[in-house]
């Protein structure tokens, strides 16, 4: 090939989609002949980790700009689609539809927070971000407030939020991993640690951006795929996304027949940990607007707040392209987002219709129990029925499922052939990997370019930074594992913990940083450290029997952190000196594109 | 005032511009959710149940490749943008 990669890219990212699609075409023809079903799903996630790893091994670098910003070479829409790998979590992949599936608009409240925040995103911070010329968050905050224990209080708050976030994406990762390759968790969580470092491992933030560009095809080919072919199978539409509004007319109808009959304490008692039923109107607005509202507002500013998003805008050619590239982010979220909804109104009307084949409602126990669908997922503990009234046949109160069951069993229910499930494994893993890859480069940097390199020994040599900086990606890959093999939380709750922490902690800060040039050093210090700490106090009191205030929630004590930050930072700021003239005029070159960054190129 | 003091001022304008818009597709319109979901939207789907999981997500990209090219309009207008080779 002529010309130098970048040059190239759509046309190595065309081949390889082409290759991808090539690989799944042949595993369709192999299931035909006789493969059977594991080797399919050990195909699949076998053939991804290993292209990722070679990406990973092809992009090592030994310079402190490659492994920091990728060389701040990342062409717009690249960089939107590693972000929006970065972006979408196992969560987002796994759980989403099944959250959705169970508690219907409250649950929303996730996709509009989710895709919003970007709007902050890119207004408030991303372009000055990458005007300013960091390699990392707290990089900023360091230098626009100045001194150490300002850098310092950065890192924490981000290492609290950031590891806070890996331990569900490793937890995800060991998850599919023990599926599919079936293996024991506690193994499988090891296996999808190393296949995490080797992408981050060697090329740092330029290997991790080439294989998150390569794990977005994955994934969205592994969610959209299933999907549409759903769709056009129950003969709900082809172009699902514009023609399923008779199918959610028609939940709202079967919901309104069967009744959301509640079930007794003895008899939930019965059902299996993790499994719910379905209590909560699909379409209808069944929360408070100030639940929903609340839960979305946490989730924009905690985008905003989180390192390891704003991180990919420091990697584009300019300021001009960062802007653009948080659009093209949105856009490649927004594909798989809008998708969501889609899946679980076809997962959902499939299971509860009696007049489709699918349909198991109103079956009689017997019937239902003779489906290998049902046996196959039953036996892996995401479904479950249980004859609470003894009349012998399946009421709606009756079915029990997991959140998971909606993204990785539809395709088997619906009846596609099992190398669509081989394939969602592979996009679960993807999605899980680019995130958690993401997230320990975020922590690792911190620690190694601001406190290592600035704090403790700002002489160190190049390659002495980077050792330190490989050795800490392994060491916090290794701790999140080895939380992650506990199995404390699930991977929703702990994901919108972590951002809650980062915009407690982090918001004010960083965007008065840029807003408002009177706020300084002292101001910041007890902005971030005291939101971090009254975010986590709400936390702790809520969840030992608090009751909480004005409606805010654990799932929301970012609200409250984060304007505790915002008082303090304001208070502290104005009761103190204001920044000195170096400084204001640090913020004035911030604000324009014009002109050299503030922090020099290798820093 | 100086000329980086005018682009500032229009660039924050637009900030509010822009704030503005998303706070009514990520906040406004769900302030009245109960209500605007009994009317049928885009696509035959309830409105609000429709802004939750397709609207204001697109709206959101419109809206933020709307401001990057207002703001690169605006950083032209007082010769501010960057060189190309930069």
């Amino acid at each position: 090939m002529k010309g130098n990669f970048i040059d190239n890219l759509p046309k190595v990212y065309g081949i390889y989609t082409g290759g991808f699609i090539g690989f799944i075409i042949i595993m369709a023809i192999a299931e035909q002949m006789g493969m059977t079903a594991k080797a399919i799903g050990i195909a699949f996630v076998a053939f991804t980790v290993f292209i990722y790893a070679l990406i990973g091994w092809l992009s090592r670098t030994a310079q402190a700009d490659a492994y920091y910003v990728a060389g701040r070479q990342v062409p717009t829409v690249f960089n939107g689609m590693a972000t929006a790998a970065d972006w979408m979590s196992g969560a987002s992949f796994v759980a989403m539809a099944g959250g959705i599936y169970f508690k219907g608009y409250g649950y929303m409240a996730l996709l509009v927070g989710w895709t919003g925040g970007y709007v902050l995103v890119a207004s408030l911070l991303a372009p000055y971000l990458r005007k300013f010329g960091c390699y990392t968050v707290p990089d900023f905050i360091g230098t626009r407030y100045g001194g150490n224990l300002a850098r310092f209080s950065a890192v924490v708050v981000l290492t609290v939020a950031s590891f806070t976030y890996v331990t569900a994406q490793i937890n995800a990762t060991g998850t599919i991993a023990s599926v599919a390759l079936d293996i024991p968790f506690q193994y499988a969580v090891y296996v999808g640690l190393i296949s995490i470092l080797l992408c981050s491992m060697l090329g740092g933030m330029r290997g991790v951006t080439w294989t998150q560009v390569a794990q977005y095809i994955v994934l969205i080919i592994a969610y959209l795929l299933p999907v549409f072919w759903i769709s056009n199978k129950m003969g709900a539409g082809f172009f699902p996304h514009f023609m399923l509004a008779d199918e959610v007319a028609r939940i709202g109808e079967l919901e309104q027949q069967f009744g959301f009959v509640k079930n007794a304490a003895a008899d939930l008692k019965s059902v299996p940990k993790g499994l719910a039923g379905i209590t909560k109107a699909h379409s209808a607005v069944n929360a408070t607007p100030w639940a929903f509202i609340s839960l979305a507002l946490a989730m924009m500013m905690g985008t905003a707040s989180l390192p390891h998003v704003m991180m990919r805008y420091f990697t584009t050619p300019s300021v001009k392209a960062a802007r653009k590239s948080v659009g093209w982010s949105l856009f490649f979220i927004f594909l798989l987002y809008s998708s969501a909804p889609m899946l679980a109104t076809l997962s959902k009307l499939s299971l509860i219709d009696p007049n489709l084949p699918t349909g198991i409602i109103g079956k009689t126990f017997a019937e239902v129990e003779a489906i290998d669908w049902y046996q196959n997922w039953n036996q892996a503990n995401l479904m479950f029925i249980s004859d609470f009234n003894g009349n012998g046949t399946l009421e709606l109160n009756e079915f029990f499922m997991g959140g998971k069951a909606v993204v990785l069993a539809t395709p088997e229910i619906a009846g596609l052939p099992y190398v669509i499930s081989g394939l969602v494994a592979a996009g679960g893993m993807a999605a899980a990997m680019s995130t958690a890859d993401g997230l320990i480069l975020a922590i690792a940097n911190a620690i190694s370019h601001d406190v290592y390199y600035k704090i403790i020994d700002p002489k160190a040599e190049t390659a002495k930074r980077l050792l330190v900086a490989r050795v800490l990606l392994v060491v916090i890959g290794f701790a999140g594992a080895t939380i992650a093999a506990m199995e404390i939380q699930g991977i929703l709750g702990s994901v919108i913990w972590a951002f809650d922490f980062a915009m407690s902690g982090l918001f004010f800060p960083l965007v008065l940083g840029v807003w408002w040039k009177r706020a300084n050093r002292q101001g910041a210090i007890a902005g971030m450290l005291g939101g971090l700490a009254a975010g986590a106090w709400y936390l702790v009191w809520v969840r030992t029997g608090g009751s909480g205030f004005l409606g805010i929630t654990q799932l929301t004590f970012g609200i409250f952190g984060s304007a505790v930050s915002l008082v303090l930072m304001v208070v502290v700021s104005l009761m103190t000196a204001e920044p000195d003239k170096a400084t204001q005029k640090m913020v004035d070159d911030v604000r324009v594109p014009s002109g050299k960054s503030i922090l020099g190129r290798s820093h | 005032m100086s000329n980086q003091q005018k682009h500032w001022e229009k660039t924050r304008g637009l900030l509010f511009i822009t704030l503005a818009i998303w706070f009514i597709f990520s906040i406004g319109i769900f302030l009245f959710g109960a209500e605007m979901n009994e009317v049928t939207g885009p696509f035959g789907y309830p409105w609000t149940y429709w802004f939750t999981c397709q609207g204001s997500l697109g709206a959101f990209v419109i809206l933020i490749f709307w401001f990057a090219n207002r703001q690169e309009k605006i950083d032209e207008e007082f010769g501010f943008s960057e060189r190309e080779d930069e």
